[in-house]
Formats: C-alpha cells, structure tokens, sequence
C-alpha cells in the first residue's frame, strides 16, 4: 500500500533540528523528520530513546527547546491559539487509554468536539456512534470505561481521538498495556484507518504491523533518529550496528 | 491467531458442575459469629452486656422514667429525681433564637424550616448540580429575606440581633458555599505555574492552618475594623462570617490539592490533545474525578466546620451554644443546665450524623457508577 504522494504537496508534519533536555539530559538531539500527508511512520527503539518524547511534541504535550515543529502548515509554538490549532488537526492515542472514567463512552467522544470545536450535540453524538461502528463496538456508548476490556478501551480511544477528524494521528505504543489477546483487535483498526489514508505517526514494538503498514520505519536510540529507511529495507539490511543490535533483540 | 499450540487448546470439556462447599446460615451462625468467636471474644460481649446491664436502668430511669416533662416552675423539678426536660420547653425560645427579638421569632424558625427543608431535599431529590445550586441560592435568598426583613411589611432587624439556630445554620451555609469554591480556586491557584498567584495561594493557606480559628475571628473582630475608613463600620456577622470562611476554604483546599495529586497525568494529557483549554479541562475533565476522590475528607471537614461555629460566640454572636449558656444565666433554672446542654448536643448530634448519612449515600451512588 505505498502511499507516497508526498510530492503531492508540503509534508503533514516535519520537525527541523529539533532539540529538547530534561534539565541537563538531552533527551532529543537534532531531530529531522519528514511526514508526508497520507504516510505511515512507525517509531521504534529502546525505552528512554526519546521516542515518545518526539511525538509528543507534535501536540505540544511537551514543548521542545530548539528547531522548528510544523503540522499541516502551522508551526508549534508557544502561542496558545496556535497550540489550539494544532490540536484541532492532531488525534492522539495513549498507552493508557486515558478515557475520562467520570464519563459515558458516548461522552467521552462528544466533550472534545462540543466544547472545543462548538460542535452541536446531536451531531457530536451521531458521530460518536458512527465512529463506535467503525471500531466496532457501537453496543457500549452508554457503558463506562471502567466496564470494558483493555482492547475496547483502547479501540474507543481512537475513536475519540477521530472524532475532531484529525489529519494526522499519533499512537503513542497503543498496544503496549494491553493483554496479548487485545493486541490484535487494535492493530485491526489501526490497519484499516491507514488503508482509509490517514496520516500516522505510530511508536509502537509491533514489528509485524510495521511491516504491514509502515511507509516509514525510523529507529531512534539516546535521543537520536538513528535511521529511518521503508520496512522492507530496514528488517532485511538495517545500515547502523544499534539498529541491528536492537532488531536483534526484539524479533527472536 | 487462529492455530493454537496443541497444549493451549481450548478444552472441549463440559463446564465443571461441582458447587462451592456449604456454608453454614441461621442466626445461631450469625449470632456465634459475631459475638461469641472465641474466648476473648465471648468475654468482650459478656462484660459490655455487664456494663449495659448497670448502666441503661438508670440511665432511663433519670431520663425518662422519672423525668420531668413540663413545669411551670423549677421547684417541681428539685422534687423530683430525674431529668428536668421542663427547663427546654421553658427555655427553648431564647436557646433557639437568642436575642432575636420575640414576636419576629417565627421567621427564625421559619429559617430553620426552610434550611433543613433544602438539605432534605438535596438529598432525596438528588438534583443535577445546576439544579441544587439554583435551589440553594434561591432558598437563601428567602433566608436573608426573612431575616434582614425591611420588605414584604417585615420589621427590619439588625444583623446583631440575629441569633440562635438560624445564625448557626446561616453562618454554616455561608461558610460552606464560599469556601468550597474558594478552597477550589486556592487549589488549583496552589499548583499555578504563574509564581505571584502560586505564591499568594500558598502564603494564605499556610498563614490560615498555622492559626487557631480562635485568632482568626479575634483578628476578623478587632483588626479589621482598624483597616476600614472611619465612619464606616462592617458588620460584625460578616467579620465573622468572612472569618469562619476563610479559615474553611484553607483547609478544603489542602483536600482539593490532595485530590489534585491523585489524578492521573495522563487525564490531563488526554484533556489537552482533544483541544480542551485550561477552564474546560479543569471543570468538565479534572474537578468532577477530584470531587469524587475528596468527598470523605471534604465531608469531614465540613462537619467540623458546622461545630467550628461554635467559636462565634467568643467574640459575641449568639450561636445556639451560647445562646443557651445565655439561658441558662437565670439564677431559677440554673441547676438543670445539663438537660439544656444535652438537648444541644442532641441538636447538633442530629445535624452532624444527618450529614454523615447523606454524604454516605453521595459515596455510594458514584462508586455504583464506575
């Protein structure tokens, strides 16, 4: 499914020389990366490689110190307005879920929407329940998070997240607090919304759903992107010896 | 996906249909159980029974049996061996309403009616938040009206003649409504990353819990006056009130802070990445967990508060307590100020355990939710 159509027009996401510490640690160093509209990037490296720090970034969910961030053609910066913005066109998917437990599963999709974009509620709702088809659990809008398995919290998760019809979406290790029987169900949906053309930026260890979907497999170690080569060409002959080491260790 | 290793198979076998081992029942069971698990146990239950057995004749005996009901007199009462209940019904209107003056009393009482009435309705009728507010705000309303009097052909009285029951309840009231959202706002103002309005936040909270609640009224009585243009004077009650206020809100929002803490990053995270701004976070994502999490200490603090209003009569209002005390100076029925006492332990007792039984029920209706 290549989907390259990035000489179509200027990239989704592109971070320039970005640089970011934690007090003294440098915990992203120079990061160049090109997202185009439509493609798939899976991130992957060792934990503390500074992988989710990067796409977190993106929403200015952590604010990075140096370079310049630029979705869909407005800059993150630390203006308020244009912080709004960026969120408005950025879904994102956490490892925890994090679901609002307070809410419904319906008012979980719709509280964005209605209080941010003024949505009304009638249509918040209808999409909500649209959405809910789509990852296909539309029977437990009305139930609460804490009653529903890790793999359906998850699978409303990104529905919440595609309820403000985001350009681009992030996933933030979305299978890694799930039980291994749930994996499957979320990779499912993540399969379909890239096949329907969403831009995705993915950090996940999923190697085999990097295979199936990735344009893009960028490898990050200490903050670094390390390399960053099509899937194909990055599990068959990795260039760095980090990365080598490193599929070593994941794919047994 | 779909091959299973031959080991992990799903087994084909029927569910197993063995039931659990029988339990013994009956209230023999309940009552060995319960009372009479073992020696020390068995001992326990026999010397309280020991200690009820001594006690309870008696005391029903004073209270109740011999006790005197109505007297027009005292002297009836030094005849008699009991408990002299007379003393409340001879006394109840200045134990209640103070130095209201006397033929205004029934708006006094009516205040009370009303109070209770909206606490009893809050917790039977169980309305939406918006709901509860508008009925509070409305209900006090009337309250001041009622009070403060000078329309509707109501005598005005002064706000220093207020006393009893009513100034009890509406000094709680008041405390309770401006200091949660207070309490709320300091909270949060607490964890500002703005250094001026994180530091105002924590200047006050912990100027306010490093005094006594006696201090601070002294100080809203004496010192604010000297603050004030000459000429113009602040009402005591409010001094008070704002005191009792102030004081109430630093501690609710060392709670709310502490409810702060407990949410996870995460929720927040979430708010913002669906493009939530501060105040809706806050409100609609945030404080509605908090509240959930806060509600036993916050209810904890709240009955402590209602007791606190105790601590108004040292710098003169007369809050129910002292205003029995007040009652109680008449040299005729001076001996049997300990029925009158009891019979405001009891009227606090009430209010405090009634309290308690709501904020139970709260508990109980948003755990059933999730």
């Amino acid at each position: 499914m290549g989907n390259d159509d990035v000489a179509g027009g200027e990239d989704a996401v592109r971070l320039e020389a970005v640089n970011k510490w934690y007090g003294h640690f440098h915990v992203l160093r120079d990061i160049h990366l090109a997202v185009g509209k439509g493609q798939k990037v899976v991130v992957c490296g060792p934990s503390g490689s500074g992988k989710s720090t990067m796409i977190r970034c993106i929403n200015r969910l952590e604010e990075h110190q140096e370079g310049r961030i630029v979705v869909e053609g407005t800059e993150v910066c630390p203006d308020v307005r244009k912080i709004h913005a960026v969120r408005s066109k950025v879904g994102m998917v956490f490892q925890n879920f994090n679901l609002f437990p307070h809410l419904s599963v319906l008012d979980n999709l719709t509280l964005g929407p209605v209080l941010a974009q003024g949505m009304r509620k009638a249509e918040a709702e209808q999409r909500a329940h649209e959405l809910l088809e789509r990852v296909r659990i539309p029977e437990q809008a009305r139930k609460y998070p804490g009653q529903l398995s890790g793999g359906q919290q998850q699978r409303v998760a990104i529905a919440r997240a595609l309820m403000l019809r985001p350009r681009v979406m992030l996933f933030d290790e979305p299978t890694s607090a799930l039980d291994p029987e749930m994996i499957r169900e979320v990779l499912d949906v993540m399969t379909e919304l890239a096949e329907a053309g969403m831009t995705m930026i993915c950090v996940t260890h999923e190697m085999g759903f990097a295979r199936k979907v990735a344009d893009l497999v960028v490898f990050m170690d200490a903050g670094e992107i390390i390399e960053a080569s099509p899937p194909a060409e990055f599990f068959s002959s990795p260039r760095n010896d980090r990365t080598k080491l490193f599929l070593s260790q994941i794919l047994h | 996906m779909s091959e299973w290793p031959p080991d992990c198979a799903p087994a084909g076998q029927a569910p197993s249909t063995r039931l659990p081992p029988a339990v013994r029942t009956g209230w023999v069971e309940r009552l060995r159980r319960s009372f009479f698990d073992g020696p020390a146990s068995s001992l326990l239950t026999l010397g309280l029974l020991w200690a009820l057995f001594v006690t309870i004749p008696s005391l029903v005996d004073w209270a109740i049996v011999k006790a005197v009901w109505r007297a027009a007199d005292p002297e009836a009462c030094v005849a008699a061996q009991g408990a002299c209940w007379a003393v409340v019904a001879e006394k109840h209107r200045v134990m209640l309403f103070g130095t209201f003056p006397y033929e205004e009393q029934w708006r006094g009482m009516l205040v009370v009616a009303l109070i209770v009435a909206l606490f009893v309705a809050s917790a039977i009728l169980r309305p939406l938040a918006s709901r509860l507010a508008a009925m509070w705000v409305a209900g006090m309303a009337v309250v001041l009206v009622l009070m403060l009097g000078g329309v509707l052909g109501l005598k005005p009285v002064e706000t220093h003649q207020w006393s009893g029951l009513p100034l009890t309840l509406i000094m709680f009231v008041g405390t309770i409504a401006g200091g949660i959202p207070l309490g709320v706002l300091l909270a949060l103002g607490r964890r500002s990353s703005m250094p001026i309005i994180k530091g105002l936040c924590v200047g006050f909270i912990e100027i306010v819990r490093g005094l006594p609640l006696v201090t601070v009224l002294f100080m809203a009585s004496l010192m604010i006056p000297l603050f004030m243009p000459s000429g113009f004077s602040f009402d005591k009650f409010l001094r008070a009130q704002l005191a009792m206020t102030l004081f109430f809100a630093a501690y609710a929002a060392e709670i709310v802070r502490g409810g702060l803490q407990a949410i996870d990053r995460g929720q927040f995270e979430a708010a913002d990445a669906i493009g939530l701004g501060y105040r809706q976070k806050m409100t609609r994502v945030v404080l509605p967990q908090v509240a959930r999490i806060v509600l036993p200490s916050m209810i904890n603090e709240i009955i402590r508060a209602f007791k606190n209003t105790t601590f108004v009569g040292i710098i003169g209002l007369f809050d129910v307590l002292r205003a029995t005390s007040a009652a109680m100076q008449d040299p005729l029925w001076v001996k049997f100020s300990i029925e009158a006492y009891l019979f405001v332990f009891l009227l606090y007792f009430v209010f405090c355990y009634a309290m308690s039984k709501y904020s139970r029920s709260i508990e109980d209706r948003l755990t059933v939710r999730h």
